[in-house]
């Protein structure tokens, strides 16, 4: 069916396409359409919407749900993202699927609600304390609010974790026609075979598609952000600890083939430009438009896990790597510590709001 | 044949003993009478789930045999929200301490409490944060001492019970460790509630805040809070100044008000499909 939809708007229908049945969240510019859309769409879908009291009750609220059975996700913006952090690490540590869908504005602080950037890159992968899987999806326009919404709750269920996608302002409030499926398809959790005495609720026979048990199944499970055992209880000792941070690290490590999502035009061409999200329509025109252009692109569909080994290999030999991101140079950074010294590399930044053009990215060449 | 006394079904024996809380603490009190009340509701351990923060009390859900989540500091109450809400079924019980329930979980009580969804919480109340080691809490009488208030507390304490009646929970009492009869009662109406029913239970801390105040022995601070305690009934024909400081204990609300899932029934028109799977 087409629909003319805002990406915030595309988001969450994609959300209970997917079988979110549970969504909290707070108010706040620009991720608040995804809210409200929840609330009038959720009750019809058979799931529950509310409104909790701030943006720390409503990432721990949709964390006790899907520990209840319900996929659930929130979804928020710059200030309400930093208040999440911590709830982000509890998810993270628990190992409970959630996605948090995080709509960037100007930074830092209040900043700009009305006016979009791509300054909360970083923020994805460090916001909260502590060593933590990060997984981060990247959407460029409608479509992808879309698709990407259904893939980071896949990703979520297959992988126990929590999943992070960005949209920006621009995205969030631009409306396009889509096509929107029926039905669309994605993994759900598998209840244990075993019996509960035999039971072990962080089992290492399989970190993607493992089965787990949720609260009131009978498992008896016990969830807590202290490091712990397989069995879920809190630990001190040296070996044990070692084990829950390779766990963690090897549930990105092992599956990054699955996680890697990366679009390419035209390797083979002199220069690259890598951009992602909201960058990637102008970088787009100067690739695209042009059978003359001396440049290709990688655009990142998955910003983390980062994809340093295919990115190494594409950018070999090359004479000039452009990146283009409405910040002042994250993922930049990244992308240094894969290049040898004979690439230049040339940041285009932009943070005061407004869309990076084609024409400025040309000045800058 | 060895005798298994029946409150192990309900705790986790296997590896979980002996427990963090020091020698006369009250906090295991308390336990027991969520047991106890257990057993006599016939409350199934696996229909159960008992929710906390971080703090002393907090540590409780790890020896309850049933689903437990030992969540973020002060966050024990959104996450309880969302398990009530995705599995309407479980019995939601909810345990903290005063920092937890009071100072950084603040806001998140008066929320839950007019929200009315059905659950019952526990404040185990005992005047200071132990699991840091005894700085003074949103609960520490004024003029008593803590390790952060080594002068004497100049701040006026937080009443949970005042807090709870104005946020609108249906379920309103005050207890004390000292009176175990009346808090297996009250802990007993509480579950049997349909709405949010909140518990302030009066405990003792004998090696932090006992200490800080001259109540070395556990029975010395258990003495203290039995000394100051005064029934609801008696309290009602005193005057303010002769109940000040005095921890006043009683069922102060019980009222049938339309719980929060009935409330989303009725007007959202919800049918519930998309609650938990069995």
């Amino acid at each position: 069916m087409k629909k003319l939809f805002s990406g915030n708007e595309a988001c969450a229908e994609a959300a209970l396409l997917a079988g979110v049945r549970f969504f909290a969240g707070y108010p706040i510019t620009p991720s608040t359409e995804i809210a409200e859309y929840m609330a009038s769409n959720m009750p019809k879908r058979g799931g529950k919407f509310i409104q909790m009291e701030d943006e720390l009750a409503s990432i721990i609220s949709i964390i006790g749900a899907s520990a209840a059975g319900v996929k659930s996700m929130t979804a928020t913006s710059g200030p309400g993202f930093s208040l999440m952090q911590e709830g982000i690490g509890y998810a993270a540590m628990t190992e409970t699927p959630t996605l948090i869908v995080n709509v960037m504005r100007g930074g830092p602080s209040t900043g700009l609600p009305t006016k979009g950037t791509q300054q909360d890159v970083m923020q994805t992968k460090w916001g909260s304390h502590g060593d933590r899987p990060s997984i981060t999806l990247s959407a460029e326009n409608v479509k992808e609010a879309f698709s990407l919404t259904v893939r980071s709750i896949d990703i979520a269920e297959r992988l126990r974790l929590p999943v992070i996608l960005l949209l920006d302002e621009f995205i969030a409030h631009m409306r396009e026609v889509i096509d929107i499926p029926e039905r669309v398809t994605v993994y759900s959790r598998q209840k244990p075979d075993e019996d509960p005495q035999e039971y072990v609720h962080y089992d290492d026979k399989r970190n993607y598609n493992a089965p787990y048990a949720w609260f009131g199944l009978g498992y008896k499970i016990h969830l807590t952000g202290l490091t712990h055992r397989k069995d879920g209880f809190p630990t001190n000792k040296e070996e044990e600890i070692r084990w829950k941070m390779k766990r963690l690290r090897k549930k990105i490590d092992d599956n990054l083939s699955f996680l890697e999502d990366i679009e390419i035009i035209h390797p083979e061409r002199d220069n690259i430009i890598i951009t992602f999200g909201s960058g990637s329509r102008p970088s787009k025109e100067l690739v695209e438009g042009d059978e003359q252009s001396k440049f290709g692109l990688i655009r990142l569909r998955t910003i983390w896990p980062f994809p340093y080994n295919t990115l190494e290999t594409l950018l070999k030999g090359k004479k000039l790597v452009v990146v283009v991101e409405m910040n002042e140079g994250q993922i930049e950074g990244e992308v240094k510590k894969i290049t040898s010294d004979k690439t230049s590399i040339l940041g285009i930044h932009r943070v005061d709001g407004e869309l990076i053009s084609p024409d400025e990215i040309r000045e800058a060449l | 044949m060895t005798h298994t006394p029946w409150v192990h079904d309900l705790l986790r024996m296997d590896d979980r003993f002996p427990h963090v809380w020091c020698a006369g603490c009250g906090i295991g009190i308390v336990m027991g009478s969520i047991i106890r009340v257990m057993k006599k509701l016939n409350l199934l351990p696996e229909n159960t789930c008992l929710v906390s923060g971080i703090g002393c009390t907090s540590r409780m859900p790890g020896y309850l045999n049933t689903d437990t989540m030992h969540v973020l500091h002060g966050r024990a109450l959104p996450a309880a929200t969302g398990i009530k809400l995705a599995n309407p079924d479980m019995n939601v019980l909810v345990v903290g301490g005063d920092g937890d329930m009071l100072a950084i979980g603040g806001n998140h009580l008066i929320h839950a409490a007019h929200r009315n969804l059905d659950m019952l919480v526990i404040i185990i109340n005992n005047f200071n944060y132990g699991m840091t080691g005894g700085q003074m809490s949103p609960t520490t009488p004024e003029e008593m001492k803590a390790s952060t208030a080594p002068y004497g507390n100049i701040e006026e304490p937080i009443n949970a019970v005042n807090l709870a009646l104005g946020a609108g929970a249906s379920f309103v009492a005050r207890t004390t460790v000292v009176n175990t009869g009346q808090m297996d009662n009250f802990i007993q109406k509480g579950m049997q509630k349909k709405g949010f029913a909140i518990i302030d239970v009066i405990a003792n801390c004998p090696t932090l805040f006992g200490r800080w105040n001259k109540m070395v022995e556990p029975v010395d601070m258990m003495k203290w809070i039995q000394k100051n305690t005064i029934p609801l009934s008696k309290a009602e024909k005193m005057n303010e100044e002769e109940i000040e400081n005095k921890f006043v204990t009683g069922i102060f609300r019980d009222v049938e008000k339309e719980e929060y899932l009935e409330k989303h029934k009725r007007i959202c028109g919800d049918k519930g499909e998309g609650c938990a799977k069995k």
